[in-house]
């Protein structure tokens, strides 16, 4: 054979098993099965995970099949939903947080939709009184550091934002940048809500004494927290404090290699220095199965599957009858009173905000 | 007389059909995946309220800053080109002219940076040259320091050094493969005239040389050009190229009109240089004496010879291995105890949390392969069409410039998919493949045809300088003995082109595995790849992740080398000739 016609052999053969994946047999419509196995198709940020039960249980329960299209991060996701809004790619959206929501009700890519679910989640997580967007999960993002790293110092780990401008915290904090990473955005916006723009000592004032003390900026969350962070790196990187989440320790324990008995590191969750990420669920204007898409935002409101969040998600369940798993009742710390920034504040200063940051700390 | 004159006219009508339908199909393939989607999303984001208005473009010219961006974008990426070309033009004349033990294998591991993830290679980097890397601990313990003497974190150093890591298998392929069918005796016989070796490289070799020389420069200029993982992440926040600024005022700002008018400057400066790069190929290109590579390769004979193919091969093994080997020895090391241990790659296979979102190894393996066939086989097929249509407007072929204007502009037409920012592509086909029978935003498909608009200007590339230097007189000789313009084509053209084909094979399979382009922001249903199943397992806390991670990594790794050793033993009969 000549090797043009393998190439297009192999290529035409490839791209034949790059088709639409065929219906299992179970799916087929039989004399057993209902015609009308539809479709509901979610989209949404590449964090997204559940539990295989708890996804078939769903499937099971309303003769549908779910689609999960996942493209990047948030802000991605939000830009494709919002650029394809006269003509859905999905019928819900999931992923949206308070940073990105004034985005995405202004653009006004969400229908109302008011679950009865929503008397089973604390008022303070729901952002939107129109329902548009309702809130299913939340996570604190705060500095970490690494316990063991301290201990050989004989040095106290940071108790509060301002320990890190202190001497002899110098040159040990990693942070990720605000325009590029979404926990460098958060944290940007902790320093914001705890130092004010105004009075004698702004936020600005304060990351210009964080640069003099030697913070290292990193594009995003990856690289700060596995290549730059004494624990992440395995004693590669040199810094053992790190922008993340309140729920890291936990997960830390969660994905151990060996079980500990207290967590490797921990999150520093002082009066107002981590910021609440709050994320979204929307049905989708233009939805094809609106009743379906009803179903689904119910059922991620509902306890079954708010109560697989955590370990999948590494977030914590939005509805307040819903139990958390052991490893994050036990290692888990939650902030009782995060920095406060309202969501529309953030849609509107948010370039302003990140320019005066790089001009502080990069250039 | 007569006779060869209708045999020439009949050739000549049978040729231009078949050019013709050559020509259409990769036009085509541009048309409906490329320039439509591309339109879609530059109309929308230049008239967002219905009138079309171009200030954008101006503000980006009177804005300082830009100006600047532009600048670096530039310099870094004629700097990286002219490194990398310069470290490796030696690579490629040990690979064109040398036979020696595991000479494929290091081929095939010098392809391999090409897909890792820049995440990946940030940490690979980190392992050897980070404040407590190998290579600072060994000079602190070798001189007696007590502060790690090299800091090239976010700095232009590793930027460039980044950049030479990803590249340098562009050049070593692309030139390699040339230079070993260029006839060593034109060398020796001007070194037989009393030109010394120097003189002998730089007045015949070297001018020979020019048109794979330039093909391997561009690409990997262009990829410089546009780059943006490694600008980003090892780079760090205090440089921006023009990709990374198209990012930034798509996705965080959603700026679509700046968004795109720097997207436009991108594009058209890709379009300047490859019509620049087209003019100037279409002077250097000669029709040569290619000989077979039987021929002209042989092991080294003299310790000279055995030095500076050692010298060559260590430079690529120290240079792109070793961060390679220090991932492998990081998946294979336990963080606690610090113990060798398989544990990583076990967990790989198991799902202890019941998650949907599981990847089976053997799955990620399955989609990646996959998709890198489909990519390399589409690739393929348009790239030699392409191919064949470009080189049909060369000079030496149609000596009266028929058709010249057309090659001019279609030359560069092929390249621009490289030039152009995965971001605004990506939202392209969101906006503009969203009704049937082009209603492809969801389905996998569209992540071939992503990767293949990438692939394409690698294939015709690496075809191109080949095809051009056939010897018009042995395709007139077979079609004076009666052979058809398909069969010249397969006969002549194609064996002597293969060794080229493979390289634009390698590199299409390359693209496609390592997740190029505009795909990475495409929304797709569970079909998750290696380097997908990577990025899940580094965005979340744990040991065990990272260590999967790097599991997964070795895995990719493993795979494109025995994918690279597989496709260059591909040589299905005579082809095995050249």
């Amino acid at each position: 054979m000549k090797p043009v016609t393998v190439f297009a052999l192999i290529g035409l053969l490839a791209l034949a098993a790059c088709g639409p994946v065929p219906a299992s047999p179970t799916e087929a419509p039989t004399a057993t099965t209902p015609p009308e196995t539809r479709t509901l198709r979610v989209m949404t940020h590449d964090s997204f995970d559940i539990s295989e039960e708890v996804l078939a249980a769903f499937e099971a329960q309303h003769n549908a099949t779910v689609e999960i299209l996942q493209a990047g991060d948030a802000g991605v996701v939000l830009n494709q939903a919002i650029l394809s809004r006269d003509n859905p790619l999905a019928d819900v959206l999931y992923g949206v947080d308070n940073t990105l929501l004034s985005r995405a009700l202004e653009a006004d890519i969400f229908d109302p939709y008011t679950s009865p679910l929503l008397a089973e989640i604390p008022d303070h997580l729901e952002l939107d009184p129109q329902h548009r967007a309702l809130p299913v999960d939340y996570g604190d993002v705060c500095l970490n550091y690494d316990k063991a790293w301290f201990a050989e110092q004989d040095l106290t780990p940071p108790a509060n934002l301002e320990d890190l401008v202190k001497p002899e915290y110098r040159g040990l904090t990693v942070v990720e940048n605000p325009a590029t990473s979404s926990p460098g955005l958060a944290f940007m916006l902790a320093t914001i809500g705890h130092f004010g723009e105004t009075g004698a000592y702004t936020w600005l004032d304060y990351w210009a004494d964080l640069r003099d003390n030697g913070v290292l900026v990193t594009e995003g969350w990856e690289d700060a927290y596995w290549g730059q962070f004494t624990y992440g790196s395995g004693g590669e990187g040199d810094r053992p404090i790190v922008v993340s989440y309140a729920s890291s320790p936990p997960v830390e324990v969660y994905f151990a290699e060996e079980p500990f008995e207290e967590a490797p590191t921990a999150a520093v969750v002082g009066d107002s220095s981590c910021f609440r990420q709050i994320e979204f669920v929307g049905i989708l204007k233009g939805a094809q199965n609106r009743d379906l898409a009803e179903a689904w935002v119910d059922f991620m409101l509902g306890t079954t599957f708010q109560e697989d969040i955590p370990l999948h998600m590494f977030m914590f369940p939005a509805n307040q009858n819903a139990a958390l798993p052991e490893v994050f009742a036990k290692f888990a710390v939650i902030p009782e009173h995060p920095a406060e920034v309202s969501y529309d504040a953030i849609e509107a200063n948010r370039e302003a905000w990140v320019e005066a940051w790089t001009e502080v700390v990069l250039r | 007389m007569r006779w060869h004159k209708m045999a020439g006219s009949k050739m000549q009508d049978a040729g231009q059909r078949l050019l013709l339908a050559s020509c259409i199909l990769p036009l085509a393939f541009l048309l409906l995946f490329y320039f439509y989607p591309l339109f879609s999303i530059l109309t929308l984001s230049f008239a967002p309220e219905g009138h079309f208005s171009l200030a954008p473009l101006e503000k980006l010219f009177s804005t300082p800053y830009y100006v600047h961006v532009l600048w670096f974008t530039t310099w870094q990426a004629t700097l990286s080109t002219l490194l990398t070309v310069g470290l490796a033009l030696p690579g490629a004349y040990v690979f064109a002219r040398y036979d020696f033990p595991g000479k494929s294998l290091v081929q095939a591991l010098t392809t391999v940076p090409f897909v890792l993830p820049t995440i990946v290679v940030a940490l690979a980097f980190t392992a050897l040259l980070g404040p407590h890397g190998l290579i600072n601990l060994a000079l602190m313990g070798l001189l007696g320091l007590d502060r790690p003497p090299l800091n090239l974190q976010h700095t232009l150093a590793i930027i460039l050094l980044a950049h030479i890591f990803y590249n340098y298998t562009l050049v070593l392929r692309i030139v390699g493969t040339y230079w070993a069918n260029l006839d060593p005796r034109l060398e020796e016989a001007a070194r037989m005239l009393g030109a010394n070796r120097w003189r002998a490289f730089r007045e015949v070799t070297l001018p020979l040389l020019t048109p794979a020389i330039g093909a391997a420069a561009l690409l990997v200029f262009v990829f410089c050009f546009t780059s943006f993982g490694v600008i980003l992440v090892l780079g760090g926040p205090r440089f921006a190229t023009l990709e990374v600024e198209i990012y930034h005022q798509t996705i965080h700002y959603l700026n679509l009109p700046l968004a795109a008018a720097l997207s436009v400057v991108q594009i058209l400066f890709t379009f300047a240089l490859m019509a620049a790069y087209t003019r100037l190929q279409a002077r250097t290109t000669l029709p040569l004496e290619l000989r077979p590579r039987q021929v002209t390769q042989r092991w080294p004979r003299y310790w000279r010879e055995w030095l500076v193919v050692g010298a060559n091969v260590v430079l690529m093994l120290v240079l792109l291995v070793t961060p390679l080997a220090a991932l492998v020895e990081r998946s294979l090391t336990l963080s606690t105890t610090g113990g060798v241990s398989l544990a990583f790659y076990r967990q790989l296979f198991y799902n202890p949390r019941g998650s949907a979102f599981y990847v089976p190894p053997v799955a990620a393996v399955r989609n990646s392969v996959g998709f890198a066939l489909a990519t390399m086989g589409l690739s393929v097929v348009l790239g030699l069409m392409a191919a064949a249509v470009l080189d049909s407007q060369n000079p030496a072929r149609s000596p009266r410039g028929r058709g010249r204007w057309l090659r001019r502009l279609l030359d560069p037409i092929f390249m621009l998919p490289l030039g152009t920012s995965a971001v605004t592509l990506g939202l392209g086909f969101i906006v503009a493949l969203d009704e049937p029978p082009l209603n492809l935003r969801t389905t996998p498909l569209l992540v071939v045809l992503a990767h293949t608009l990438v692939a394409l200007p690698f294939v015709v590339r690496s075809v191109l300088p080949a095809l051009r230097s056939i010897h018009p007189r042995l395709r007139e000789a077979a079609a004076l003995l009666g052979a058809s313009p398909w069969r010249v084509w397969r006969e002549v053209d194609l064996p002597i082109v293969a060794r080229a084909v493979l390289v634009g094979a390698v590199f299409a399979f390359t693209i496609s595995m390592g997740e190029f382009g505009a795909t990475s922001l495409i929304a797709r249903p569970e079909r998750p790849t290696m380097p997908i199943a990577i990025y899940r397992f580094l965005g979340r806390p744990g040991t065990v992740n990272y260590g999967q991670a790097l599991a997964m990594s070795t895995l990719l790794m493993l795979v494109c080398t025995l994918g690279f050793l597989a496709i260059e033993r591909f040589r299905a009969g005579e082809v095995g000739e050249f």
